[in-house]
């Protein structure tokens, strides 16, 4: 196990080395120049060419890669010029907040998730599995943001339950109760469609391994049915769901952009669409380059995990 | 003709095509998503003729009116007074035409990738799913939000972001079902008939394909249309003056406290485009996926549903551990019912081998699963008869009695026991289940237990192999798992539904001497499905002959080989070759043909 | 030769005879091993590597019925699909019909389907799903044969009269058929190319026994009126010493016996072989002698 660890980590290497190469391709040619960006419509010709000779780009694009490579590895994802602060710090910042809203809303849809697909595929055609049905269907349909409106009016607004935005009250706060209460609303919006996906996956991951033969083998040798839910059929079907739960992780990460702009959660996605309308390049490069590369991170675990459920993939 | 063997004479059943759109239009969800989509697809259409106002004409003074309230502005005005009816129709106009275009790109790239990809294989394959993977390595809206980012905020530039990002779904899935179907007989014949490589893929690989792209079509452009709204809500999409559905939003979401009407009106609309595609797409996906099409992903319950109407014959054999009395088993169709058994009528006395004999299609293995109750149902159902296990009548136990004896009194061993054993468990935790099920041990006992039946069933290295997993042993080994968890429990009844079918001619000797050796040791009726009249002549007692659905002929396996008496026993072990037959066996079918055609000419 | 040939196929000017070239053998081959992976791959680590075929040498004469016999992963199939040169061989010269298969391999799959024509095991999986029988049987007639239409639609008609299957089949899909009647169709497309050498896998493996006499009962008077040569491939030795005129044993890759039908049923040398014979179930009661 420890080896197959050790041989996807390496395997790692060429991933996040194809991801930085994307990354900085696509910063890269940008159309309109960054010493415009920083400097206004009205610069004088000097002047841009002193910004471009500081930040490297009169130097051919596969220099420039490695410079920016090079300093990357070394921590320096260089500086905002909108906030007047060095990337890293800024974006290391932001992921904390991110991950804990991120986190918290995978752990939620999987949960969620899962028991829903049992339950409704247990329950085929009846009533618990046709209102799981219609209320997965409903929430894959709806743009998360839009929810998340709909959410602050009832509970913020009409109710005056629960805070409608940020991460900490303003006065007072900065708990860990404090941040469950600011937590609620963002992270369940964030797990809802990533919840339908799962649920509506572990629905018909169960329902295809209901039918194999080793059920059959299972019930033949009188074994409950319970049994033959949770022990047999949960057992095989779980292991085609994680790959799906290691890709919802991209969406819920993906998504945490709107639910970060919704609610005005201090996180990463807010940072990075603030940045490219102020396009402020490197802040967005940093951004990228760090989400990505913690997804990646946690697919491999997805992978172990899957991996550790399924011999016939270990050997 | 009754006997209806020579299938080359009869003509193949006439054609009951159902087209792809009629079985999209039997579910109702379907139905209602279409309708829903094309009125909507109708309205945004026509829009320029419709009689509204100008999406863009600002007035003021007549900022924020809410919904319903004026005739002239029935969804209300946004905060620059704008007409929200006349922005929405031509907002959606924008949404729908956007998430199609970038859907149709999405699938025409992705798709091309994908087939080139996994009908080359090998380095082109390799070369390009690491590209894909690159793509798929990011969060999907963050790589979409750095392509915004690169080309700068507006509508197209969103189009192709959304694209971009989709298109490994399709390349991945299109490579997946390429990649099996490369590999298939068809193909290999359609290049042994003369074909080219463009010409295969073009005719025989991608009509193959076309429902899994039109599948990921369906499916995803409800996906792509809350992707292009939810760029332009962040402002990256769309810019003023011209609205989508999401900009829309992200502009109304300035007056969500004062005016909610703003924001919650275009966020319903993409809710109602999306979720009348995403019901469509479910349908389609259903009516495309054959495995769906017969309703066959309905969950089989714990027991086969019994419905009988007439009521439960009485045993005539009253000493046989086993009584089969005249058994319906059908398949229901919706409101019809198939029969499989009809009729069936069989006792299998204690100690004995009975073969049941029959070719595919007779019913023999549904008779044997409806036994204890294991035809999967739906869309099974025993609709008459009766089964008395030691004088007690299966079919009118309560469910959990009927679960209690299975492994106890009855056990099973199936035809490929590659799939009839759990993936994820090692062979000795299930052949320890078998156990559990209906002894209660302690954990060490029940290991003990398990490798002592592994090595009654001569697996070698009991001990070690107890923690292997199936697929790491060969398929012998497999049915001999097999064979120890029937024998778990010491059952009376041992029922073996072709256990050796799946095997080479030189394991299946050994299984079937195994078999044989266990049997009589432990003094228990074996009941073995079949369609090799050599294994019946090999190991049973008394053979029974089954033709579609029932049985033709009972007796001596000796009698019913040398002498058989029905007409149907007859031509089946004519048709049998064996060795010694040699350069006489074709001769004697040609005469047994052309004296049956004669008959039935006649 | 030709005085056999039923009227319908023997006055087809496109039907042509393949004039007896130097050597009587329609297959020959000498010392043809095949080897899957074992290729280096990125950091210099070999694959595994599996010898599917070891060292083999055999041929089919003219008119013959020779059977290959073996269980799974003998490497039976293997030698199949390199026959038919769906295979490259890994060492080893192939003989097709006095012709060297490297340099039918170069002028392309079409001088391949000419020449030689492969029976799948899967009746069904060998038909395309979604095209019709009519379909499937017009490439090999105007790819191969270069046929026109009129031309197509009376070979259509003969094949089908040569696979006792009446002509309405063509219009349906694979699945509406039968497996007997998928394999006739199967067949039917074989004998379009109008190669004299036929490659049968397994072709009756899948059929019920009755319907596996039909076939095989087919198959046995095509060969005679078409002049045909066929390399049969089996796993059941009761059918291969029903139709074969020699036979070669297979054991893992190796051929370990290759001997005329009837002496080695009667007397097998290698233990293999006898092991193989013994195991056969018969229905004269009692176990085939069974060795372990």
């Amino acid at each position: 196990m420890t080896a197959y660890i050790a041989k996807r980590l390496i395997a790692m290497v060429p991933v996040l080395f194809g991801l930085s190469i994307i990354v900085f391709m696509v910063m890269a040619l940008i159309p309109g120049d960054t010493a415009t960006a920083i400097l206004g419509a009205y610069a004088t010709p000097e002047n841009v060419e002193r910004i471009n000779r500081d930040l490297g780009l009169d130097k051919p694009l596969v220099q420039q890669y490695f410079i920016w490579i090079g300093n990357v590895l070394h921590g320096d994802f260089g500086r905002s010029f909108t906030l007047n602060r060095p990337v890293l710090a800024e974006v290391m910042d932001r992921f904390g907040a991110t991950l804990i809203l991120a986190g918290t809303a995978l752990v939620l849809c999987s949960l969620i998730g899962l028991l829903a697909g049992i339950v409704s595929a247990v329950r085929q055609f009846g009533w618990a599995d046709r209102i799981i049905t219609f209320v997965v269907l409903a929430g894959i349909s709806m743009p998360s943001f839009w929810l998340g409106l709909l959410l602050i009016l009832v509970f913020a607004v009409t109710w005056r339950v629960l805070p409608a935005s940020g991460m900490y009250a303003v006065y007072g706060g900065g708990d860990l109760p404090d941040l469950l209460y600011h937590l609620i609303l963002p992270a369940a919006t964030l797990s809802v469609v990533a919840a339908g996906v799962i649920a509506r996956l572990t629905r018909s991951a169960m329902l295809e391994v209901l039918r194999q033969d080793f059920i059959r083998t299972a019930r033949a040798k009188g074994v409950s049915e319970t049994r033959v839910i949770y022990a047999h059929a949960f057992r095989a079907a779980i292991v085609s769901v994680i790959p799906v739960i290691g890709i919802q992780a991209g969406f819920v990460l993906g998504g945490a952009v709107y639910i970060e702009t919704v609610f005005q959660w201090p996180g990463i996605g807010a940072m990075m669409v603030k940045a490219i309308s102020t396009r402020d390049i490197l802040l967005v490069q940093g951004g990228v380059l760090v989400v990505a590369a913690s997804y990646v991170l946690f697919n491999l675990m997805a992978d172990v995990v899957q991996t550790m459920l399924d011999p016939r993939i270990r050997t | 003709m009754s006997l209806a063997l020579q299938d080359n004479v009869t003509a193949p059943a006439g054609p009951q095509r159902i087209s792809t759109f009629k079985l999209l239009l039997q579910s109702r969800l379907a139905s209602i998503g279409l309708v829903i989509l094309l009125l909507l697809v109708a309205i945004v259409l026509l829009a320029p003729l419709l009689p509204l106002v100008h999406p863009d004409q600002t007035a003021p003074a007549n900022r924020l009116i809410r919904p319903f309230v004026t005739a002239a502005h029935w969804l209300g005005t946004d905060q620059l007074g704008r007409d929200l009816l006349s922005r929405l129709v031509w907002g959606s106009r924008v949404s729908i035409a956007v998430g199609f275009a970038a859907t149709l790109v999405a699938a025409l790239i992705g798709s091309v990738i994908g087939l080139v990809s996994g009908y080359a294989g090998g380095r082109t394959d390799n070369l390009m799913m690491r590209g894909i993977d690159m793509l798929m390595a990011f969060p999907y809206i963050l790589l979409a939000l750095a392509i915004v980012a690169a080309l700068g905020p507006g509508l197209m530039n969103a189009l192709y972001a959304i694209a971009i990002v989709n298109i490994p779904f399709f390349a991945r899935n299109v490579r997946g079902v390429t990649l099996g179907l490369a590999h298939r007989e068809f193909v290999d014949a359609a290049r042994l008939s003369g074909k080219g490589h463009l010409s295969i893929l073009w005719s025989e690989v991608l009509p193959n394909v076309a429902p899994v792209i039109v599948i990921t079509m369906s499916t995803t452009a409800g996906w792509m249309i809350l992707e292009t709204a939810g760029l332009s809500f962040l402002g990256l999409g769309a810019q003023p003056p011209q609205a989508d559905l999401g900009s829309m939003l992200g502009e109304g979401r300035a007056q969500l406290f004062t005016a909610p009407h703003v924001a919650i009106v275009p966020g319903l609309m993409i809710f109602v485009i999306v979720i009348s595609l995403n019901l469509l797409g479910d349908g389609v996906r259903d009516a495309l996926d054959p495995g769906l099409k017969s309703g066959a992903l309905s969950r089989p319950g714990p027991v086969t549903r019994i419905d009988r109407t007439k009521p439960a014959p009485p045993n005539s054999q009253p000493e046989a551990i086993l009584s089969i009395e005249q058994l319906e088993t059908g398949f229901s169709n919706g409101n019809s019912t198939t029969p499989a058994v009809r009729g069936v009528s069989l006792h299998l006395d204690r100690g004995e081998c009975l073969g049941l004999i029959g070719e595919s299609g007779s019913g023999k293995s549904v008779t044997a699963l409806s036994i204890m109750g294991l035809v999967a149902s739906p869309p099974g159902v025993i609709t008459g008869g009766a089964i008395y296990l030691d004088g007690e009548d299966v079919l009118s136990m309560p469910e959990t009695r009927l679960i209690s004896l299975r492994g106890s009194k009855v056990a099973y061993i199936f035809q490929d026991p590659l799939t009839t054993l759990h993936p994820t468990y090692t062979i000795g935790q299930q052949v320890a289940e078998a156990i559990a099920a209906h002894q209660s041990l302690g954990r060490r006992e029940l290991r003990e237990r398990a490798i002592a039946l592994l090595e009654q069933v001569r697996i070698p290295d009991a001990a070690a192999r107890a923690d292997h997993y199936p697929h790491q042993l060969s398929g012998g080994q497999r049915q001999r798992v097999g064979i120890a968890m029937a024998l778990a429990n010491d059952p009376d009844v041992i029922i073996a539904d072709e256990p050796t079918t799946a095997l080479d001619v030189t394991v299946q000797a050994e299984i079937l001497s195994l078999l044989k050796q266990l049997q009589t040791e432990r003094r228990m009726a074996l009941l073995f499905i079949t369609h090799d009249f050599g294994v019946v002549a090999q190991i049973c007692d008394r053979v029974a002959v089954m033709k579609d659905g029932e049985i033709v002929e009972t007796g001596q396996t000796r009698t019913v080989l040398t002498r058989p008496h029905h007409p149907y026993t007859k031509r089946l072990i004519a048709c049998v070759p064996e060795i010694g037959d040699g350069d006489r066996f074709l001769p004697r079918v040609e005469k047994l043909m052309a004296s049956q055609t004669k008959e039935a000419a006649q | 030769m030709t005085e056999t040939l039923p009227q319908t196929l023997a006055h087809t000017p496109g039907t042509r005879r393949r004039a007896a070239a130097a050597t009587p053998h329609a297959l020959r081959l000498e010392h043809v091993s095949k080897t899957f992976g074992g290729g280096k791959r990125l950091f210099g680590r070999k694959h595994h590597a599996v010898e599917a075929l070891k060292d083999v040498s055999l041929a089919l004469t003219k008119g013959e019925t020779l059977a290959v016999v073996g269980e799974s992963g003998s490497g039976k199939s293997t030698l199949a699909r390199i026959l038919v040169g769906l295979e490259r061989p890994s060492a080893g010269t192939i003989e097709i019909a006095g012709q060297d298969a490297e340099a039918l391999t170069r002028q392309g799959p079409r001088a391949f389907g000419k020449t030689v024509q492969y029976v799948f095991q899967d009746p069904v999986a060998s038909l395309n799903p979604r095209k019709t029988i009519r379909e499937a049987l017009e490439a090999p007639l105007k790819l191969l044969c270069g046929y026109d239409p009129e031309k197509r639609k009376a070979r259509l008609g003969e094949l089908m009269d040569a696979v006792d299957m009446p002509a309405s089949t063509l219009s349906r899909y694979p699945h509406e058929l039968s497996g007997g009647q998928a394999q006739r169709m199967a067949i039917a497309r074989a004998l379009a190319a109008e190669a004299e050498i036929l490659v049968l896998d397994e072709p009756v493996s899948a059929l019920d026994v009755s319907v596996q006499a039909q076939v095989l009962l087919l198959l046995e008077r095509l060969k005679h009126q078409l002049n045909l040569s066929y390399l049969f491939i089996s796993h059941d030795l009761a059918v291969v010493e029903a139709i074969a005129d020699r036979v070669a044993v297979m054991h893992f890759g190796e051929v370990v016996e290759l001997e005329r039908a009837k002496t080695l049923f009667a007397s097998p040398v290698h233990p293999y072989t006898e092991k193989l014979i013994g195991s056969a179930p018969r229905l004269n009661g009692g176990a085939g002698a069974v060795r372990m």
